[in-house]
């Protein structure tokens, strides 16, 4: 065999390699949760912005003292997004339908295929079997790339904190509360029951029964069902998403699937290639070593 | 207990006089109710009942089809038509005190229909709510229930506000 067959054959087998592994061979299955996760189905129509939940939460997570009281209204001035202090915080739009304005309570959505987790370079992040998205706060060195992976901008972070700035959010109350199959503290508080807790499949048919039957009081979708993989957090709302403070150019596609492609091919990068590429140089030089020491012995002759 | 009680008497009374004329039936519905779910943060509600009978009339539009009056919503009527007069006509006979416990996301995930009934608190305050700011009634959450110092405490409010709400805004959200 000649060293250029041999060296044809090695380039083919490797790009043959490196196409086939990086078709779907990665594309593990899309995971669309726990068959047994729990969910939280969010009426917008039915939220009248007391609040209740936000000091639910800051009683239930141990939070700091608020700056203002939480019957406080003045803080719908402003677009709140949730904090260290505050994992969870309610908006209120003016929409032009008429009616009263809309509120909108934030926190974390708990995804099926969490961007957090999969940004976290710790593993400080898991998605519980019963839906909740947690984190170990001992082993978060503080990098904030969860804060920039999460599609809806949740995690907040211990700025206050000088020497050991975490991460913070919503945990679903998944200590207190979800681990013994009791809903979150926002849920058992809401007057209005706009948050109804239960397994996320029933809550997804709650929703569809809910637009079926009172089809002129909700817009056709619930959003969170397919949104970047699913949520366990699933909204109806009476005005268009887009209006009242949601995404609504997100992806079907988990936020792991842009990045999956390239994560699986970095293995194969580290490992197999130094050897490959090592081997090139050693075939490729070996024989030039030769003709250069034959070429300069010619040299020397006079 | 003794509501309960008053109650469950109350809804056979009704049994029996449901051929009588409407005015006697009414004898045996309570003139008030205590109603204690959020009692918790709030004082008792001191719910009268007559006086929502002399307002609203219509039984069915906040008992359903469960005072023997034909329901309002469509949906309920499909089965709903001659149901009649059920045995207990109070709220939390349907609406579940406990409408997350695990015992009752069993049972709703068992059922096609009615598997979305609110729990008692929020029956009430869908219900009752609703209608007041239709009927021009109160809306405010003190309106109808005075908060107590635990609620105080609860809603960062009253003695227990935070010192500087007084002074400059802020309130985290950046």
């Amino acid at each position: 065999m000649k060293r250029r067959d041999f060296l044809k054959g090695c380039m083919a087998c490797g790009a043959a390699a490196t196409l086939g592994v990086s078709q779907k061979a990665w594309g593990i299955g899309s995971f669309e949760g726990y068959p047994e996760g729990m969910g939280v189905l969010v009426d917008l129509t039915r939220c009248v912005g007391c609040r209740s939940c936000e000091a639910a939460c800051n009683k239930e997570q141990q939070l700091p003292a608020p700056d203002v009281p939480f019957d406080d209204k003045s803080v719908f001035e402003e677009t709140r997004r949730p904090t260290e202090k505050a994992y969870t915080v309610v908006n209120r739009y003016e929409t032009k339908k008429e009616g009263d304005p809309v509120y909108r309570k934030i926190q974390c959505n708990h995804c099926n295929e969490p961007a957090c987790l999969t940004s976290c370079f710790v593993n400080a992040y898991t998605k519980t079997k019963e839906g909740a998205v947690i984190y170990n706060s001992k082993v978060c060195v503080g990098c904030r790339n969860c804060m920039i992976a999460c599609p809806f901008n949740v995690p907040g972070y211990s700025y206050s904190s000088a020497f050991n700035p975490v991460v913070k959010k919503c945990i679903f109350c998944y200590d207190t509360r979800l681990k013994y199959g009791k809903p979150p503290a926002c849920v058992e508080v809401c007057p209005q029951q706009v948050l109804t807790f239960g397994h996320r499949n029933d809550l997804l048919k709650i929703g569809r029964d809910r637009i079926r039957e009172k089809s002129d009081r909700y817009v056709d979708h619930i959003y969170g069902e397919k949104e970047v993989g699913g949520t366990s957090w699933l909204y109806l709302a009476g005005v268009d998403f887009d209006k009242v403070g949601f995404d609504t150019t997100m992806a079907n596609d988990p936020i792991i699937s842009n990045v999956k492609d390239f994560l699986g091919i970095v293995p194969m990068v580290l490992t197999i290639w130094p050897a490959l590429f090592t081997g090139f140089h050693l075939l490729a030089t070996k024989n030039k070593n030769h003709e250069d020491g034959h070429s300069a012995q010619e040299d020397h002759k006079p | 207990m003794y509501a309960v009680r008053t109650w469950l008497i109350g809804g056979l009374f009704m049994l029996a006089l449901i051929a009588s004329p409407a005015d006697s039936r009414a004898k045996t519905t309570p003139e008030t109710l205590e109603l204690d779910v959020l009692v918790n943060l709030y004082n008792k509600v001191h719910f009268n009942h007559a006086k929502h009978i002399m307002l609203v009339k219509d039984c069915a539009d906040c008992h359903h089809h469960t005072a023997g009056t034909l329901a309002q919503n469509p949906n309920c009527v499909r089965c709903h038509k001659n149901s009649g007069a059920t045995a207990s006509v109070a709220c939390r006979s349907c609406h579940l005190a406990q409408p997350f416990s695990a015992a009752a996301l069993r049972e709703k995930s068992k059922t096609a229909y009615h598997n979305d009934i609110p729990g008692l608190k929020g029956a009430y305050h869908q219900a009752c709510s609703g209608c007041h700011q239709k009927m021009g009634g109160p809306t405010g959450c003190q309106d109808c229930h005075e908060r107590n110092k635990k609620g105080d405490a609860f809603y960062s409010a009253g003695a227990y506000a935070p010192p500087q709400s007084h002074g400059e805004k802020k309130h985290g959200g950046h």
